[in-house]
């Protein structure tokens, strides 16, 4: 098995023919929808969370009647029963939820577009709300059931000595990637660089009006070496509706669809939560691998057919990994992909996080990125590519992952 | 492209259960693997050929971790759902729209042994937790003391025995037959015999109007269930048996096993809403359903599932139900002939494995001639529920 | 009968859920001030209860907060022999009370006993302090 991951090997001989891969061009994004991102909504994920679907359902041109279905993360805080009793949604012939935090926002596109593929809903949302900023935050030790979701006795190896933190887990493999592949801080700055480019021309981004430059970067307070402030995503309280609807549906609809080309999921054995050190290699992301392999074998797109892409972004040395793990460029040149910037902004050869993403416009667990990849198709993007005809998201790392290419 | 629907288009070709025991001594990652392995053995499916899974969020690990007990490389497919069977709707998806080829759908809990012991410590349990909605409303209920899910039921049936003049014998035949069909299955554990009318009126009164005997008891088991494509079966070592249709359904005002605040409180719009486009979707009728396998967890939900899933007229349901003879072995229509939940305690998934059971003729207590079941969960909340049949 | 509390367990305060206690927030401080509190659409009157951010009916998210008169009938009740929890004694009752307003809400019965109990019942509510930080609204026979 051990011999297998390090070829990684991709099962070849029982994945299921192309042609019978349905959900390609069934369903497209008819309807984006999201709240203010704020450090301090004020007010309660539900209420967050009803206001973003009425947002999309308009922006859709769509009756809250239509809804028929529901995908939601297991994290969320927030039911589709309760939202619906606000909403005043009367049925639903479909609902789902999404496991693994940030893992489950291209996941619950899957879902969607696999249930509206299969015939048994029309116009589902999937949605996200979370008071991360000011609520409950992710960077304190786990202490609910529903972080600790898997066995108990992997978390009961680490927490004792400390290491109980999502920057802490990554820190550990991404120091790994950054000794075997030779890169500095001032490399990985780039990534946080571009990123807070993207966002200043983005008025909703929470750090719209905050130039950031790489001397800052890495001059910021050290996190957990080797990750400083700005290598981790903004604390955010905030939600994001997203609506998928049948291909047919979609062109009655307002908007321009963005079609599904592809909507897929990965994991790979030996994972842990955030935490799968017992790997042979810990430096890279078999689940993205996995998630990416897939995509393109589906959809038959290659890397280089994708204009721009959002990659999921909690901490900055995710975007080199992906960039490898996706196919974009080789093992060990992601970094080489990021200096400079000049091939990663707007106007270079594979624009990242148009919206600032993650790290700069809003940590809403992937959902806010799904929405700027709708964006570029639609045109309507604040750092809009040219003619983007195939728009790239990915979900969270590190955990078993998703991701979805869109169409014009 | 996508398809009209999804009926005829999965099969289930596999089940895999671990014995059922009240303290079954080993962890639910080693019993779920365990139970994966003996639904694969019995399907003829290789172990690395399975590339999708699906659970309840609640019911044993998740599939990464179960995926690398097994030793699978990498899943093509894997989701969790929260509310009963629902799970099975992606699975079908997943194999009917091409994302894998053989999906799992396991169940894995051990509440009778696990720290959950009992249904209130359970929910106590739960309720401490401030961070979920959790589809209850604990702020207004429980300062009243109105705690665990036996109390929310009764607050209902309580009214239902009002509305409809249910006697308690009439509902007590609910787990009396029961008894009766779990005593002749091996795997239900709680039944040696079955009970008679006293036994049920003696029961005691835990959360009056609801006794003892109406609640499915905890027990620890773990089930495994492959499904695929019906081409794909043709291969395999089993007869398969064919899902027809499966459907969710949902209606407002719901919170789980609590809507008081709609207008009336006994029904189950859910269900009749699931029911709709279940049979819909199959193309059938109450009337082609020779063995219903329905959500027991509570005995006054069988009454009420009965109508509405549209076996009996609105308010036909006690008379129905009362003597037994319509819904034992050999009757109008046979429920639960496995025990049911109250027979072999609380695990959903055992009702799709009965039904695959009386499908393919091997059940222990057989309904003669059975080409089609339904499967019904959920009752009290969001509904789900499925329609199988030989092929 | 009335509930009966074991003296040294502590009854459980609605606030230990935070994130429904966010929106119930208005009925809990409603009865610390002896009145029984609901929420309601202000642009259609449509009743939200239990709390909730946007009218299912009109979608207005617009709401107010209104005294109940504090009188309704008993709609279905719950007789507790086992107890699924520390604090309170059984047996006891926990009652579903229609407000004459229209919405149900989940209570407690004060000087009431189990035999005399009966749907349709009429009622209103009294105050009980049941712990130093916390007031239930119970019901009582009218009159």
């Amino acid at each position: 098995m051990f011999d297998e991951y390090l070829a990684r090997r991709y099962r070849t001989t029982t994945r299921p023919k192309k042609e019978h891969y349905l959900v390609k061009d069934s369903a497209a994004i008819v309807g984006i929808g999201a709240t203010e991102f704020s450090k301090d909504s004020g007010r309660s994920e539900l209420q967050m969370v009803c206001e973003a679907v009425k947002a999309a359902v308009d922006d859709a041109g769509l009756q809250m009647e239509e809804i028929d279905g529901f995908v939601r993360f297991e994290m969320d805080y927030t039911d589709e029963m309760h939202i619906c009793s606000s909403l005043g949604i009367p049925k639903l012939t479909y609902f789902a939820e999404c496991g693994w935090g940030g893992g489950a926002s291209c996941s619950t596109i899957v879902h969607a577009a696999a249930a509206i593929a299969a015939g048994v809903a029309e116009c589902i949302v999937c949605y996200r709300g979370m008071n991360e900023a000011s609520g409950r935050r992710y960077g304190r030790i786990p202490g609910t059931p529903s972080i600790m979701t898997a066995p108990r006795d992997h978390f009961g190896s680490i927490l004792p000595f400390g290491h109980c933190t999502p920057p802490g887990w990554v820190a550990m493999f991404a120091s790994r990637y950054l000794h075997e592949f030779d890169a500095t801080a001032e490399d990985l700055a780039w990534v946080s660089v571009v990123c807070r480019e993207h966002a200043n021309r983005n008025p909703n981004a929470i750090f719209y009006d905050r130039p950031l430059t790489v001397q800052e970067c890495v001059e910021a307070r050290m996190i957990i070496e080797p990750l400083r402030l700005y290598d981790c995503c903004v604390d955010t309280d905030g939600a994001v509706a997203i609506i998928v609807a049948s291909a047919e549906k979609a062109k009655k609809l307002k908007q321009k669809p963005a079609y599904i080309v592809g909507a897929t999921q990965g994991n790979a054995t030996e994972g842990e939560l955030m935490t799968s050190y017992y790997r042979p290699v810990i430096s890279g992301l078999p689940e993205a691998w996995y998630t990416g392999q897939e995509l393109w074998r589906v959809t038959g797109a290659i890397p280089s057919d994708v204009n721009v892409a959002q990659f999921y972004d909690a901490f900055s040395p995710l975007i080199p990994m992906q960039l490898e793990e996706y196919g974009f460029c080789d093992r060990g040149k992601g970094m080489d992909f990021c200096r400079g910037g000049d091939r990663i902004r707007l106007g270079g050869e594979l624009p990242c996080n148009t919206s600032g993403s993650h790290l700069s416009e809003a940590y809403l667990h992937g959902m806010n990125l799904i929405a700027e990849a709708v964006r570029q198709i639609r045109g309507t993007s604040t750092a809009q590519v040219k003619n983007a005809e195939l728009s790239l998201v990915t979900g969270g790392l590190g955990i078993p992952t998703s991701a979805i290419l869109l169409r014009n | 492209m996508a398809i009209d629907s999804i009926k005829d288009k999965a099969a289930i070709v596999g089940i895999g259960v671990v014995d059922f025991s009240t303290d079954i001594g080993r962890t639910e990652w080693y019993t779920a693997c365990q139970a994966i392995k003996l639904a694969a053995e019995e399907a003829g499916v290789n172990i690395d050929d399975i590339d999708g899974m699906v659970k309840s969020v609640d019911d044993g690990p998740d599939p990464t971790y179960t995926g690398k007990g097994l030793g699978i490389d990498n899943l093509l497919y894997h989701s969790e759902n929260h509310w009963g069977t629902s799970a099975m709707m992606n699975a079908v998806h997943a194999v009917a729209g091409g994302l894998c080829n053989y999906c799992v759908y396991y169940q894995t809990a051990h509440r009778a042994s696990g720290p959950e012991k009992c249904i209130s410590d359970f929910l106590v349990a739960r309720e401490f937790r401030d961070d979920s909605l959790d589809m209850v409303r604990y702020d207004y209920f429980s300062p009243f003391g109105l705690i665990g899910e036996p109390g929310y039921v009764a607050m209902m049936y309580r009214r239902y025995m009002h509305e409809t003049g249910i006697k308690p014998e009439q509902l007590g035949w609910v787990p009396i037959v029961a008894s009766e069909n779990a005593a002749r299955n091996t795997n239900a554990i709680f039944f040696d015999k079955s009970i008679t009318i006293d036994d049920y009126m003696q029961s005691k009164l835990i959360a009056d109007p609801i006794r003892e005997l109406d609640c499915a008891p905890k027990v620890d088991g773990s089930i495994a269930i492959v499904i695929t494509t019906p081409e794909r079966a043709k291969a395999l070592k089993q007869e398969p048996v064919i899902i027809n249709s499966v459907a969710s359904g949902y209606a407002l005002e719901g919170q789980n096993y609590t809507s008081y605040t709609r207008d009336v409180i006994t029904d189950l719009p859910e269900m009749e809403n699931m029911a709709k486009e279940l049979y819909r979707v199959g193309g059938m009728g109450p009337k082609d359903i020779k063995v219903a396998m329905l959500d027991d967890t509570f005995a006054p939900y069988v009454p009420m599932q009965l109508e509405a899933l549209g076996f009996c007229g609105k308010g036909e349901a006690p008379a129905f139900i009362e003597g037994g003879d319509k819904i034992r072995v050999g009757g109008q229509l046979p429920v639960n002939p496995d025990g049911g939940e109250i027979g072999q305690g609380r695990f959903i998934t055992t009702r799709i494995v009965e039904a695959v059971r009386q499908i393919r003729g091997t059940s222990t207590n057989q309904v003669a001639n059975t080409d089609t079941v339904l499967v019904a969960s959920g009752a009290g909340g969001p509904a789900d529920g499925m329609i199988c049949r030989k092929e | 009968m009335s509930v009966e509390y074991n003296a040294d367990q502590k009854i459980p305060h609605p606030a230990m859920w935070g994130v429904l206690y966010k929106s119930s927030t208005p009925f809990w401080d409603g009865v610390k001030e002896k009145r029984v509190m609901l929420q309601r659409c202000k642009s259609c009157g449509y009743w939200l209860n239990p709390p909730r951010p946007m009218c299912p009916k009109c979608r207005s998210q617009e709401s107010e907060w209104v005294a109940a008169k504090g009188t309704g009938k008993i709609y279905s009740w719950v007789t507790f022999n086992e107890s699924p929890h520390s604090a309170f004694k059984t047996p006891y009752e926990a009652v579903l009370v229609e407000l004459d307003e229209g919405p149900r809400i989940v209570s407690n019965v004060v000087g009431i006993n189990s035999d005399e109990l009966e749907i349709g019942m009429p009622v209103e509510v009294t105050f009980e302090d049941v712990a130093e930080d916390l007031t239930l609204p119970k019901f009582k026979k009218v009159g």
